[in-house]
This record gives C-alpha cells, sequence and structure tokens, in this order.
C-alpha cells in the first residue's frame, strides 16, 4: 500500500509537469500573444517583372496585440499578394522539411460545377481566397514550432522590408533538387516503415479527396438542374391560373412558391462551398505530408550512402593491409599487370584511406544524428497532424450534415406552402 | 309514358345471352327511370343502330322542361358529392395474365355493388379485359352522343418501348379504368345505359365487335352528312372551346416540365449513389474518421432511396392524371363539335323552312321542331356535363397537385432525419473522445485504480 501510494503519486506528478510542458509549448504559439485576420482584398494594376501591365489582387492583413492592454492597442496592417504568400511557404518547406506545413488555398479554380466561377477575379473566387489565406497564417501562427520564425513574424509587420530579408536568408539554395529526391525514392534500401506507411495514407488520402471534390461537384450541377427545372411550374401554374375562376388564387401563389424553390438553390450551393474548402485544404496538406515523406527519404538514402561508402573505404584498408584482393579492382588488376606497388606506396595509400575513413565515421555519425533527430521533430509533428486532420475532418462532415438539414428545412417549408394554396383551389 | 312490351332497361342490340339473363319479375317499372330513356331517345331516336331502341315520344316540350328539372335535381346532388346519395360502387383491381396460344392478355376484376332495380343482383363480380372496357366506351359515345365521355388510357403501347406486362404499367392502366368506370357509375345517366350495364354484369361480354364498328362509323356519318354549317358559335361554347384549347397547351406544358424533372432526378440519383460510394472508400483507409464516413454514406443512400420514391410517384400518379385530361379534353371538343353540329342542322332546316312557307305558305314540318327540341337537349346536356367536369377536374387537380406536394415534404423528411441521425452519432463520439484526452481526466482514472 504505501508502494502503490508512492507510484501514484510520481505518476499524478508526472502527468502534471506534462501538462505544464503542453501548456508552455501552447503559450509559445504566435496566436497566442498576436491576433491577425485577412479582412480585405483589393484590385491593383502594375506592373510586372516583365515590365507589363497587370491585375492583380491584394489582400489586407490586420494583425493587433492579444493582450488587452489599458491602451488600447492600433491595428497593424499591410496588403500582400498571393504570390508573396508563396515565397513565404517555399521558404517555409525549405526551413522545416521535418514540418507538415500548411497548405495555401488554390492558386486557380479547380473541381467547379458549371454555374461557380473559374476566373481567378471573380469575386466569389477572391472572397474564397481570402478566407483560405487567412486561415493559412492561423495554422501557422498556432503552430509550436512555425508561429517563432522571424520570417514569419516579419511577413506580418514589415510590409517593404520583408522580402528582402527572405532573401537573405538565403533558402533557396537549401532547396533539394528535384532530380536528387526522386532518385533518393527510388534507391533507398530501409526506409523506415512507418513513413512508408504514411506516404501510403497520403496518397490515398488525396485519391479519395479527389474523387470526393469530383463527384460533389456533379452532383452539385445535377441538383441544380432539379430546382431550376421546378421553376417552369411557376411560369406554367400563373398562365393556367389566368384561365380559372375557382382555382386561379390557388394556383398562383402556388407558382410563387415554385419559383422561390428554384431560386433557393443558388445559396444552398454557394454554401456548399466552404465544405468543398475545407476539404481541398486537406487534400492540399497531402502534399506536404508527402513532401516530409520525400525528404526523410533523402536523409534516409544519404545515410545509407554514407554508410555504404564507409564499410567500402574499409574493406579496401583491409585489402591493402593484408595484400588480399577481396573484390576485384581495376587497380588490382593494372597492379598485377604491371607490377606491384612500392612498400613506401602502399604506406602512403593506407593513411590516405585512415584519414578518409576517420572522415567518413564522422559523417555517418552525423548524417545518424540528422536522421535521428529528423524522424523525432518529424513523427512529433505527424502524430499532431493526424489528431487535427481528424478534428477538422469530423467538423467539417457535421457542419456539412447540418448544411443537409437547412436545405431539406426550406424543401419542407417551401412545399408545405404550396400545399397549403393547393389546397385552397 | 313507358312502353310496356319490349324488354326495358337491358341493351337489345341483338346480345342474345344478355337477355336471357333477365328474370321476368325483374322488368317492373320505375316511375323515375324512364327519364335517363327519354334523353337517350330524344337525342338518338333517329339514329341507325342505337341500341335502346325503345320508341318513346318524347318531343312534347312538357317532357324537356321536366327533363331539365331532373338534371337540375341531379346537380345538386352531385354537388354535394356525398356517398348517402350513390346507389352503384364499382372497382376495378386483381389484374391477372392469361396466356393462350394466340395472345397473351390481362383480365381485371371489375366488382359492383348496387341497390339499383335495374340491375339484378345486389352484387356482381366479371373479369374484362381492355377490349371490353373500348367496346363500352364506344358503345357509351355511340348511344350517348350528347353526353360527355371519360376517357380511356392509350390503347396502343408500343411493344418494344413499354412492357405491357410490367407490374408499373399494369398498375398505372388499372387505376386509369378504376377511374373510368367510376366516372360512369357516378354519372346521372350514362350509368344508367344499358351497355354499361352489360358490362358489369354479363358473364361473356358478347361484343359483335364488327357490328360495333359500323355503328361508329355509321354515327359520324350520320352527323357529317347533313353538310350545315354553323352561322354563329353561342359565345358560352366558344369559350368552352378557347378554355379547352389553353387548358390542353397548359397541360401539355405541364406534362414536358414532369418528365423533365424525372430525367433530371434520375441523373442527380446516378450522380449521388456514386458520390456515396465514394465516402465509403474514403472510410476504408481510416481510423478515427472511419464511423463518420461510413455514417455520410449511409445518409447519401437513405436520400437515394428517398429520391427514388419520390420519382416514381410522379411517373405513377402524377403524369397519368395528366395525360388522362388532354383524351377528356379531345373528348369534349368532340362533344362540342358535335352540338355545333346538331345546331346546324336545326338552323339549315329552319330556314329552308321559313323560306318554303314564305313561298307556298306551308307550315313549318314537325321535323324541324324535333331539331330544335334536339338542340336544346344537347346544350342542357352538355352544360350539366361541362359543369360536372369542372367539377371533377378541380377536384383531381387539386388531389394530384396536393399529392406531388406532399411526396415532396416526405421525400425532405425522410432526408433531413437521415442527417439529423448522424449528427448525433457524430457529436456523441466527440463529447467521448474530449473526455478521455483531458491530462486531468487520466490522472484521476490513474488515481481512482490505484487506490
Amino acid at each position: 500500500p504505501l508502494l502503490v501510494l508512492a507510484f501514484s503519486v510520481c505518476f499524478v506528478v508526472c502527468n502534471l509537469l506534462a501538462f505544464v510542458f503542453q501548456m508552455v509549448e501552447k503559450g509559445t504559439s504566435l496566436l497566442k500573444k498576436l491576433e491577425m485576420n485577412v479582412s480585405e482584398a483589393e484590385k491593383r494594376t502594375g506592373k510586372n517583372s516583365v515590365n507589363m501591365q497587370e491585375t492583380y489582387t491584394v489582400y489586407l492583413i490586420e494583425t493587433r496585440s492579444a493582450h488587452t492592454d489599458l491602451n488600447t492597442p492600433v491595428p497593424d496592417m499591410l496588403w500582400r499578394r498571393y504570390s508573396e504568400f508563396e515565397l513565404l511557404r517555399t521558404y517555409l518547406l525549405v526551413t522545416y522539411p521535418f514540418i507538415i506545413i500548411p497548405p495555401l488555398p488554390e492558386k486557380r479554380a479547380e473541381f467547379v460545377w458549371h454555374k461557380l466561377s473559374a476566373d481567378n477575379l471573380d469575386p466569389d473566387f477572391v472572397e474564397r481566397r481570402r478566407v483560405g489565406l487567412e486561415n493559412f497564417l492561423l495554422r501557422v501562427a498556432s503552430h509550436p514550432l512555425l508561429s517563432n520564425d522571424k520570417i514569419f513574424f516579419l511577413f506580418l509587420t514589415d510590409e517593404k522590408g520583408w522580402r528582402d530579408a527572405v532573401l537573405e536568408t538565403g533558402f533557396q539554395d537549401k532547396v533539394d533538387s528535384r532530380l536528387k529526391s526522386l532518385s533518393a525514392s527510388f534507391r533507398v534500401k530501409n526506409p523506415d516503415k512507418r513513413f512508408t506507411a504514411l506516404k501510403q495514407y497520403s496518397d490515398e488520402l488525396n485519391t479519395a479527396i479527389s474523387q470526393l471534390l469530383r463527384i460533389r461537384a456533379r452532383v452539385a450541377d445535377r441538383l441544380y438542374g432539379v430546382y431550376k427545372v421546378h421553376g417552369n411550374y411557376g411560369r406554367v401554374f400563373s398562365e393556367w391560373s389566368a384561365i380559372e375562376k375557382e382555382m386561379g388564387d390557388g394556383l398562383q401563389s402556388a407558382g410563387h412558391h415554385m419559383d422561390t424553390y428554384a431560386a433557393s438553390i443558388d445559396d444552398i450551393l454557394e454554401e456548399e462551398e466552404h465544405y468543398a474548402d475545407q476539404l481541398k485544404e486537406y487534400l492540399f496538406y497531402t502534399e506536404a505530408v508527402r513532401s516530409v515523406c520525400r525528404k526523410h527519404e533523402l536523409i534516409q538514402y544519404e545515410l545509407e550512402m554514407a554508410a555504404q561508402d564507409l564499410t567500402y573505404k574499409k574493406q579496401q584498408r583491409e585489402e591493402l593491409a593484408t595484400g588480399t584482393v577481396r573484390v576485384f579492382s581495376l587497380k588490382g588488376m593494372t597492379s598485377k599487370l604491371f607490377g606491384q606497388e612500392s612498400q613506401e606506396q602502399r604506406e602512403q595509400k593506407l593513411m590516405a584511406l585512415e584519414q578518409d575513413i576517420k572522415e567518413g565515421e564522422e559523417l555517418l555519425k552525423e548524417k545518424n544524428q540528422e536522421c535521428h533527430e529528423f524522424v523525432q521533430s518529424a513523427w512529433k509533428d505527424i502524430e499532431r497532424f493526424k489528431e487535427q486532420k481528424d478534428r477538422d475532418l469530423r467538423e467539417a462532415l457535421i457542419s456539412y450534415a447540418i448544411m443537409q438539414i437547412s436545405m431539406c428545412k426550406k424543401g419542407i417549408q417551401v412545399w408545405s406552402n404550396a400545399k397549403e394554396c393547393f389546397s385552397k383551389m | 309514358m313507358m312502353s310496356v312490351g319490349a324488354p326495358k332497361g337491358l341493351p337489345s342490340s341483338g346480345q342474345k345471352p344478355i337477355t336471357e339473363m333477365i328474370h321476368p319479375l325483374s322488368a317492373v317499372e320505375e316511375p323515375l327511370s324512364p327519364a335517363p330513356e327519354v334523353t337517350v331517345n330524344a337525342g338518338g331516336d333517329k339514329d341507325t343502330g342505337l341500341t335502346n331502341g325503345t320508341p318513346v315520344e318524347t318531343s312534347s316540350p312538357a317532357s324537356v322542361s321536366s327533363l331539365f328539372n331532373r338534371l337540375q335535381l341531379d346537380d345538386d346532388l352531385d354537388g354535394d358529392a356525398s356517398t348517402e346519395t350513390r346507389d352503384l360502387f364499382v372497382t376495378v383491381d386483381d389484374p391477372k395474365k392469361h396466356v393462350s396460344t394466340m395472345e397473351t392478355y390481362i383480365t381485371y376484376r371489375v366488382s359492383t355493388k348496387t341497390t339499383r332495380i335495374e340491375f339484378d343482383l345486389p352484387e356482381y363480380c366479371v373479369r374484362r379485359r381492355y377490349q371490353d372496357f373500348d367496346w363500352l366506351r364506344i358503345k357509351l359515345e355511340d348511344s350517348q352522343p350528347t353526353h360527355l365521355i371519360p376517357p380511356l388510357p392509350e390503347k396502343f403501347v408500343m411493344k418494344g418501348v413499354v412492357d405491357r406486362f410490367s407490374e408499373e404499367f399494369v398498375e398505372t392502366r388499372m387505376k386509369a379504368l378504376d377511374k373510368f368506370l367510376k366516372r360512369v357509375a357516378d354519372h346521372p345517366v350514362l350509368s344508367f345505359n344499358p351497355h354499361f350495364n352489360a358490362f358489369l354484369t354479363a358473364k361473356d361480354l358478347n361484343k359483335r365487335q364488327g357490328l360495333a364498328l359500323l355503328t361508329k362509323v355509321g354515327e359520324s356519318v350520320k352527323y357529317v352528312a347533313g353538310g350545315y354549317k354553323l352561322r354563329a358559335r353561342p359565345a358560352e361554347y366558344a369559350s368552352m372551346g378557347d378554355y379547352l384549347d389553353t387548358f390542353s397547351g397548359k397541360l401539355g406544358t405541364m406534362d414536358r416540365i414532369a418528365q423533365r424533372i424525372v430525367k433530371e432526378q434520375s441523373e442527380y440519383l446516378t450522380e449521388l449513389r456514386e458520390y456515396g460510394t465514394v465516402y465509403s472508400s474514403w472510410a476504408a483507409v481510416e481510423e478515427e474518421l472511419q464511423r463518420p464516413l461510413e455514417g455520410v454514406a449511409g445518409s447519401v443512400s437513405t436520400c437515394c432511396r428517398a429520391l427514388e420514391d419520390l420519382s416514381e410517384n410522379i411517373s405513377q400518379d402524377f403524369l397519368p392524371v395528366l395525360r388522362e385530361y388532354v383524351l377528356y379534353i379531345e373528348s369534349m371538343k368532340n362533344v362540342l363539335r358535335k352540338r355545333d353540329q346538331c345546331q346546324a342542322e336545326y338552323e339549315g332546316r329552319l330556314e329552308a323552312a321559313v323560306l318554303r312557307r314564305q313561298e307556298d305558305r306551308t307550315p313549318i314540318p314537325a321535323e324541324v321542331e324535333k331539331c330544335q327540341d334536339k338542340v336544346e337537349c344537347f346544350n342542357a346536356d352538355l352544360k350539366a356535363d361541362w359543369e360536372r367536369w369542372q367539377r371533377n377536374k378541380r377536384q383531381d387537380f387539386k388531389q394530384i397537385l396536393t399529392g406531388m406536394a406532399d411526396k415532396n415534404i416526405s421525400y425532405y423528411e425522410k432526408c433531413q432525419s437521415a442527417w439529423e441521425s448522424l449528427i448525433t452519432v457524430l457529436q456523441d463520439k466527440q463529447t467521448d473522445d474530449k473526455t478521455r484526452q483531458g491530462p486531468f481526466g487520466r490522472c484521476f482514472k490513474a488515481l481512482s485504480s490505484s487506490l
């Protein structure tokens, strides 16, 4: 019993500590200190990089201190265009390759159903993009690690100087070439099983959400058709009511309800776009997940290469030391043909090799460390992401169900009204 | 008024098997019943092939006015639409397929319940096929040319396109045949028609199709042979014609709209089904989200089923009535045409007679007066039937439109409950997780388990 008590006290203390750590972590996220939103969008015209006139949209970012001081803080504000957001994100991708970086809203409208405009300058598209950009900033600002990034802070606060600052970090040099990543993906021998599973899951999620968005757009199209055809009833009831005596009034009013019914679909489908946007965010998130997996593969590959290289060099040393040729080599052949090397030459070679091996061991250690750290940090973020994803998508499904219920209620209302008109015929 | 000798109340166009059915004792004359026959004769005593055949003098104005009175009384009763005054109930049900070496066809059970003395028994049960209904309709049209005969469902169906033996088709047709008989049964004049009686009661309907066809031809020849042209159509009949034309147009439009809706709904349904399956396949790759996603797939498929019901209703209940009324309108227009002819004949004869009288003082022949009576009777019948038709039309359309609204409401209610039950499932899980993941929650659980 005493032992049990001691154990339970320890247990409680541990949990409390964990809790405190969590709080501290949360406390460091920028969002606790700074409120932010993307409040407006405006059209601008200016000269682009090739000195041609272009029209583009800028978004207003407002920031304000979260602490309610006695002196109410004046909100800071600056304008950013989409390409600047893209630059920020690329910087984050390179600088934190083990983090799943939140995605940006889509550059061009995709998965559109016919009524929705695919034009980037269309006000509805701009509005939805504004919301998406705000969402992006909030996600970054609530991330325990990303939120502390200086460049991110400058993005929010320094309109003019930010660009130079980000370029000065030299992040562009750190970008892994596509070729390098691809070849790594193919050649890695012992990938971490968890990452392999994660990559597969992210591909499956990508497929599922793409399919869903595609079909949802088709469903929206068809539903639109069904509602709009009912509008024809409105017209014919009105015409018919003109030749009727007792039935006239009932028919006429019923016709109006049919018109209302047909018109109601526009708002319904517009609301559903928000659901589509929520799904799209996670569709784009899968890209970020794949990105982390690819980085892991690259690091793993380099580690394997370093190990392989070291092994090879050690083998060479052994050969040189013992004089046995275990592996066929051109050098070995030539020495057989043209005579053996002198003892001196051999000693020199051995020394150089020893140096190489030392460096190789250092490199291996580094790579091991790098890999280990990467896996640690990445996996922590992946767990965080999984929970966030499950939470967010469940919320999205709930709000979708609520939308459907609202649509049903509207339908019942309109048809009940029409029914009353019919009964008065 | 009533001639005693000839068998009355039952058709005597030579259909021997039916006359054999007469029970001598049942041929008791009812003072009221002559009136319908008066109508029949007034309209058609000049016609060949009239199946009633009972010679009655009816041209005196007195009888015509009493006829008017009786019709007005009937109208009031119809206006009440109360079953208390109805003494004849007819139902069509129980379709059965018959296969013979020559052909395959469907028969329907026609059940009759009545207290009328024109019927020997209070109940009858016979089997009839579409041909028989068609025969009846032709007979009614011939014997009651001044009345509006309700329409039958389409006779010919393209064998390749429509399955004549599918449950849906048979069901729809049966409902229409039932409606047809009920309308005839509710008509104060048509329901007493001997052919109708035979249809409801005879074991074997010996139809003599050939004769019927000749009769039909005879009729139309009769009406056209006069070659009289109507000078001026009275306003009220002209407006009836206009109404029918416009209404027919609107019905056609509604038919097209309803068909379009069914088509759009069917395409929507196809996409919706695939939509549901995508949620299921997504659920397969998830852990925590599996149940919610499967839940969404389930709700979607419930909505699919509800939509199927809605579309079915439009095809089976709404469209057939629209089409029936288009046929009804054609029928009514025919009657209007016949009325015009009747009037034209009278006016023509009158004009000729007046001229002759002017020339050589020949008095207006009795024929002309008979013609006038014909016209007046026709007009009276027509107006009565028009009023009845308008009332029925109002009832019928009120019913199908209300029905359409009800089905839509029911569809949305089903969908709503599917989504509402999903939300409770999703939200319950949420509160579950929250209590589970709280660090303090874990502490307390650990403490309580160790003590």
